[in-house]
């Protein structure tokens, strides 16, 4: 196939059809689970997830948890109740602060933070957030991760981050991920249904997820799309607009930070379009003039795909297995 | 210890995943080699900084200051007074 900036074009209503049955199928015959529970945040991918649950099983065995936190945007709530109502299911609350402080979720993020700027403080209003150098395209810079904390008057204060505040802020804020996962699966037994995921092709690919956390599912069901796709499925399945226009956030630290600031460093459209042509091995040169770009941009973004690839292969490994030296 | 010989003493104790031996040559690229990956870049960013007590721009942690021992050493050579090579106490 040529190389065009319409390469990632999908006929919605097929592939909408398409998904429904399988999840029909994989959760009904394969699974032998009554219906779907998925984590909805007010999110463009939940929201599709949530709607092709819908078609396949019918409001009355689906459940939708919204799962926000001390931090989270209260428009995620909004959001996701807005889309359940739209939809006809009724929506579960779980707030998972009380989780997260048992944790020590907040805590342990905290004290790193702490270590970089002391001046931080939660309480009395400071937020914060981690990201990675904006303009992929138009810089050699690597991928050093930076903490911005935003003072209560909105003075910002950036500075890179030592690799071990860093692992720490990480390692404490995916207790977020995790918990959501285990609240899930409560409501998921407690019915007999399945847990269908919402991560999509790229966060899988390029490792933005975290193992056992959001990809701790039963069924992937947009994880063979990419982001650009779920949008156009979006509008096929009249998500509303206030979810299709919002820009994507991890929704996982205090101070507001897309998914484009926090990790894949450019526009999903732009990005996923490189991430295909890599993929498929469509020449530099025909991908720089379709897309408009130089060889250097598009080699820049090559670069940093295969680097993101090789650095989160772990994620998605299975859990090694030991041999069996004991068989007959 | 010259600085090429500090850089390779940290990543052999610090960064690498096959062993406490720095075997490659100066040249050889830490990243497309996978001798280290991007957290092993935010290791030596604080070895910079804290060994040296050089400040480390985020617009400076590039391929071609950070990935090698001889492109590392020529970004903290160019970064310190002359003479400056020995650690910070």
């Amino acid at each position: 196939m040529t190389f065009s900036k319409n390469v990632l074009d999908i006929d919605a209503a097929a592939e909408a059809e398409r998904i429904v049955r399988s999840l029909r199928h994989g959760v009904r015959q394969v699974m032998r689970r009554h219906g779907s529970v998925v984590g909805v945040s007010g999110g463009v991918d939940s929201a599709v997830v949530l709607a092709l649950c819908v078609r396949a099983f019918t409001p009355r065995n689906v459940i939708a948890v919204m799962m926000p936190d001390k931090d989270s945007s209260p428009d995620s709530e909004r959001l996701a109740r807005d889309l359940a109502r739209q939809l006809e299911v009724e929506p579960i609350l779980e707030d998972m602060t009380p989780a997260l402080e048992g944790f020590g979720c907040y805590r342990r993020r905290d004290e790193a933070i702490r270590r970089v700027v002391p001046a931080y403080a939660a309480a009395a209003g400071y937020t914060a957030k981690i990201t990675l150098p904006p303009n992929l395209l138009d810089t050699d810079t690597l991928n050093v991760f930076s903490l911005t904390v935003v003072a209560p008057d909105g003075q910002e204060r950036t500075q890179t981050l030592p690799a071990r505040e860093f692992l720490q802020i990480v390692a404490a804020s995916n207790f977020k991920q995790r918990a959501r996962m285990a609240m899930l699966y409560y409501h998921a037994e407690l019915h007999n249904y399945a847990v269908i995921g919402t991560a999509n092709r790229s966060e899988h690919d390029q490792g933005f997820f975290v193992k056992h956390g959001d990809v701790g599912v039963d069924v992937k069901a947009l994880g063979h799309l990419y982001k650009t796709q779920v949008y156009q499925l979006a509008t096929y399945l009249d998500i509303p607009e206030a979810i299709r226009r919002r820009p994507p956030t991890s929704d996982t630290y205090s101070a507001p930070c897309t998914q484009e600031e926090f990790f894949f460093r450019l526009p999903f459209d732009t990005m996923e379009l490189l991430a295909y042509a890599l993929e498929h091995g469509t020449p530099r040169a025909e991908v720089a003039e379709a897309m408009g770009l130089t060889e250097v941009q598009v080699q820049r973004a090559f670069d940093d795909f295969t680097r993101k690839r090789r650095t989160t292969a772990y994620l998605r490994m299975p859990p090694m297995e030991i041999a069996d030296d004991h068989g007959p | 210890m010259d600085l090429e010989s500090q850089i390779r003493r940290f990543v052999a104790e610090n960064l690498l995943f096959s062993g406490d031996r720095f075997d490659h040559s100066d040249d050889a690229s830490f990243l497309d080699g996978g001798i280290i990956d991007s957290l092993g870049v935010m290791d030596l960013v604080t070895f910079v900084q804290v060994t040296f007590g050089l400040p480390v721009r985020t617009e400076d942690i590039t391929r071609d200051n950070f990935d090698s021992v001889s492109k590392l050493a020529g970004y903290i050579r160019s970064k310190l007074p002359a003479g400056g090579e020995t650690p910070r106490a």
